[in-house]
């Protein structure tokens, strides 16, 4: 338990009203969107400026208390999950575009910007910022810059991390750090800026971060190829990128989602495909006229059943709502959703929907597979009632056996979800024990008391 | 029930309720009270956290929940908006009661629920003497709203700018009422509503002139009830129960095709929170609720869908009055009527509907939040007032009178003087000007 004394220390960084320490209170930030037990800190605290929440890191580091951040507490891997007796710090009253810069594209924002209120904002402006997680209208930035989060735009436009030209955080002594600039190139110093991009607030804690802007894609289009063959929908994944053609979405979903978002929302999808293709272009009107068409063709060319291209924009909006509900739809079939993103190279794509295919039958579960065909990034989501505690063993083994299988291919546990509590243990197979001890040395070194997030990404 | 063993099992009858939230978060995006306040336990994933705690017995205060679990809106926007289909409302609605269970209502609300809510007759009567009394001690503020305010400082009254007692309630004028069906061979079921017959009584007025305007059959009943709505919010069983056996007495008996309300909270109410409130009463009961409640509609679906309504006359010369339109929450979110009264509005000569931004927000009313949160319910009526005030109209429509409270509140402390109106009035006043 905390002293008084020290509740009071942080009532002077934050406010008085901004310190919550009743058990109900406590109670509602002991969890995050990752299927795992809850984990009760003894603390929460709401800094509502730099200067609060850099007194805030220090005091948690003098007190030796664990201090865990939370954006909007959204993600997946259980990287906002507090530990014992920790304290959560809120970043939800950090919530300023300080800055949106139209002449050099750039927006300096606080991290507890919600990331779809930055689109908004910037598009106003006529500019575009990508990264998009089906989390965005909730999810904040600090949360996504933390994550490395990705989205239906990552094939063309990149991940969050493409983004973030500069990050000034502050170190566990409350010290701020200035990583990046503001200008398009940066050769100053080491590379922290990628240091944090992904570092689930184990190595500091980000206070302003500075991210690039775009210009705004003039044109796009968007159609849905239907195919009864999975293998069909892979060759045409890898015809499209080898033809040269970078869509904005490749987005791909199987006959189990499929009928799941078909009963779901009847949008009019055909129930005995075995898998689609969505498929969106940008960029110049000539252009993607002519992306489009060439798409249309290859598609037909690897077995497209039909393809229906989107005449305007209502007819796109229908596209992308259909693959927005695919999550919603499986969410519905069962109490509980696991929802993975081991990735592999795209050209495995066939090879990991079969073998997700197989291990659904192994262990007897249910997996529906959809996501970034385009990214070999699938979204193979397990549904089941984590009180039936026979199936839930075999959800943990076939969620191993999916690793083992994404690994074998030459992936990755974790396209854009993040490493956090729930795949810590199995980072020493994707990398090696050399490298966990390399990562342990980082943050020994930058977090001696280890306060900051304690447990995540390394164990 | 003081025993908390008795509580948790209780509880554990929403288990298979509770455990359909995964936790995502997607609620965030739209609650308006966790958008004022940004704490974890205003919004439906921490609400539902907490009743869950509750249940595993992580939390032994069920005190602190209930406070926490009061802190809504039952707006139902979460509903509408999550991904994995959780029953919010029906979850909140009982676990408001088996909590009250517990930790017994206050003294106060034993008076207003049980003492007057729980006897129409009595609660009719209270309210013919408070509309006397009244004007002794509030002055009207606005008269295009028609708001007033205290004339002494009085803690009870404070700040606010509310709509009066009517002078005359709507069931002392019409007390009952049954009609044959004329052209359009439908008869409704009219059931008024508490806020209607008070406060606006007007309302009902103009639903029978469009009603008879448009040939339908009425069957009005005396002895109307109130939904049972604030009782259940509060957690009171025994006066919802109550309610929803007088309300279904009166009404189950009529040879009506439909029962129509003008109040959307009545109108979501007998629809959907009576057949799962319902859901353990004996099976005669349960069986004409839910008759009841597959033949309840609003009152501009009957017209619109039911009824069917004529092109406007165009009229060129008479100026247009600006109306701007409210979707009530628990008219779209609940009911998913929003098209509706806007066609109502629109085939009203004379008027001519501009949408504002975010049309479908909440406006902060929530029954008793109102009352037990004013500071965080005010500020979500300033978000409604100043989008209303942009769109530049004279009248702001919508269509719930708990709304209509709200934004005549909102609208007159801003100093606007834009009228707040049902869209059945609307339509009715162009009726007249035809
Ligand atoms: C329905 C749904 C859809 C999703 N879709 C996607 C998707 O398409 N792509 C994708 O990549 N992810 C997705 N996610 C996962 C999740 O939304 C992302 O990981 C997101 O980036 C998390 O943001 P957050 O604000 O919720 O962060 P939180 O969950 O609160 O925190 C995430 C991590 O960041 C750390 N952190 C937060 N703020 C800071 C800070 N200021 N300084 C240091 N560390 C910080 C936290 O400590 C934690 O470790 C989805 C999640 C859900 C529930
Ligand atoms: S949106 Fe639904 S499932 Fe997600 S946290 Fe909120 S209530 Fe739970
Ligand atoms: S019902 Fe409304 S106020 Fe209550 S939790 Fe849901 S969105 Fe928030």
């Amino acid at each position: 338990m905390i002293s008084k004394a020290l509740v009071k220390e942080f009532q002077k960084a934050a406010g008085k009203e901004n310190v919550m320490n009743d058990e109900a209170d406590r109670l509602t930030y002991s969890y995050d969107a990752a299927v795992l037990e809850p984990v009760m800190p003894s603390l929460a605290v709401r800094p509502v400026d730099g200067e609060g929440l850099s007194r805030v890191v220090r005091l948690c580091n003098e007190n030796r208390l664990p201090l865990t951040v939370r954006g909007a507490g959204t993600n997946l891997s259980g990287g906002a999950v507090p530990s014992t007796g920790g304290v959560v710090v809120l970043t939800n009253a950090l919530n300023r575009i300080v800055e949106l810069n139209t002449e050099d594209m750039f927006a300096v924002v606080q991290p507890g910007v919600i990331t779809a209120k930055l689109a908004a904002a910037v598009e106003a402006q006529g500019l575009f910022y990508p990264p998009d997680p089906g989390s965005q209208s909730v999810s904040t930035l600090g949360g996504n810059v933390a994550e490395n989060a990705g989205g239906l735009r990552g094939l063309k436009y990149g991940v969050t991390r493409d983004y973030v030209m500069g990050i000034q955080f502050f170190d566990v002594n409350g010290e701020p750090i200035k990583t990046g600039s503001r200008t398009v190139k940066c050769a100053t110093g080491y590379n922290l800026t990628g240091l944090m991009v992904g570092s689930e607030g184990t190595l500091g804690v980000f206070n302003e971060i500075t991210l690039k802007l775009i210009p705004k894609p003039a044109y796009q289009k968007a159609m849905v190829a239907v195919f009864d063959q999975m293998d069909g929908a892979s060759r045409s994944v890898s015809a499209i990128i080898a033809a040269h053609i970078v869509p904005a979405t490749l987005e791909f979903m199987d006959n189990f989602t499929i009928r799941a978002v078909e009963s779901f929302s009847q949008v009019g999808l055909p129930l005995d495909a075995a898998a689609l293709l969505l498929i969106e272009v940008d960029g110049h009107p000539a252009q993607v006229e002519e992306d489009a068409a060439k798409v249309e063709q290859l598609c037909h060319q690897h077995g497209a059943t039909s393809i229906r291209v989107a005449r305007d924009a209502a007819e796109r909006d229908k596209v992308w709502q259909a693959r927005r509900s695919a999550l919603s739809a499986l969410a519905k079939l069962k109490p509980t959703l696991v929802l993975e993103d081991a990735t592999v190279p795209r050209s495995r794509i066939p090879e990991m929907v079969r073998a997700m295919q197989e291990i659904s039958r192994e262990f007897e579960i249910d997996i529906g597979t959809f996501g970034h065909a385009g990214d070999g990034n699938l979204h193979p989501t397990i549904l089941t009632d984590k009180r039936n505690r026979q199936e839930w063993q075999r959800v943990e083994a076939a969620i191993a056996a999916i690793f083992d299988k994404a690994l074998a291919m030459g992936g990755t546990l974790s396209g854009e979800h993040g490493t956090g509590i729930a795949k810590s243990c199995y980072l020493e197979k994707e990398t090696s024990p050399a490298t966990i001890l390399y990562s342990k040395r980082v943050k020994e070194a930058l977090d001696p008391n280890n306060i900051l997030n304690p447990g995540k990404i390394i164990g | 029930m003081s025993n908390l063993q008795e509580l948790i099992r209780l509880m554990k009858e929403l288990e298979d309720r509770l455990v359909v939230c995964m936790r995502c978060g997607m609620c965030q995006a739209v609650c308006p009270v966790y958008t004022q306040t940004g704490r974890e336990a205003d919004v439906a994933r921490g609400k539902l956290a907490l009743l869950d705690g509750l249940m595993k017995e992580m939390l032994d205060d069920p005190r602190s929940v209930e406070e926490r679990l009061n802190r809504c809106l039952l707006c139902g926007s979460c509903a509408a908006n999550c991904p994995s289909g959780v029953s919010v409302l029906e979850i909140f609605l009982k676990a408001r009661a088996i909590i009250t269970g517990y930790t017994g209502l206050s003294p106060a609300k034993q008076i207003v629920l049980r003492g007057m809510l729980s006897h129409p007759e009595t609660f009719d009567r209270l309210a013919q003497w408070g509309a006397r009394f009244q004007k002794l001690f509030v002055r009207p503020v606005n008269e295009v709203v028609g708001t007033s305010c205290a004339r002494v400082v009085s803690p009870l009254l404070s700040k606010r700018h509310f709509k009066p007692l009517a002078d005359e309630p709507f069931h002392s004028r019409t007390p009952s009422a049954v009609t044959r069906p004329g052209a359009s061979g439908i008869t409704a079921a009219f059931f008024v509503g508490c806020l209607i017959d008070k406060i606006f009584p007007k309302i009902a007025q103009a639903a029978l002139e469009v009603l008879d305007y448009h040939g339908v059959g009425v069957f009005l009943p005396e002895g109307q009830g109130c939904c049972g709505i604030p009782a259940l919010s509060s957690g009171d069983l025994e006066t919802f129960d109550r309610l929803l056996r007088h309300n279904v007495e009166l009404f189950a008996g009529g040879q009506a095709d439909y029962l129509v309300t003008a109040c959307a909270t009545c109108t979501a109410t007998i629809k959907e929170i009576w057949p799962v409130m319902a859901s353990s009463a004996e099976p005669a009961i349960r069986e004409q609720v839910e008759a009841l409640a597959s033949r309840t509609v609003d009152i501009h679906q009957l017209l619109v869908k039911k009824v069917g309504l004529k092109e406007p006359e165009a009229i060129k010369t008479a100026p247009q009055t600006i109306v701007t339109y409210h979707d009530p929450c628990h008219l779209k979110k609940s009911l998913g009527v929003m098209s509706e009264p806007r066609e109502v509005i629109g085939k009203a000569t004379g008027y001519r509907l501009v949408e504002m931004l975010e049309a479908d927000a909440c406006c902060g009313m929530g029954g008793s939040f109102n009352l037990q949160h004013y500071d965080i319910s005010s500020r979500i009526g300033r978000l409604k007032q100043e989008n209303i005030r942009a769109t530049g109209c004279s009248v702001a429509a919508t269509g719930c009178p708990a709304c209509m409270l709200q934004i005549s509140e909102a609208l007159s402390k801003a100093g606007d003087r834009i009228a707040v109106k049902h869209p059945v009035e609307i339509y009715a006043d162009a009726i007249k000007r035809q």
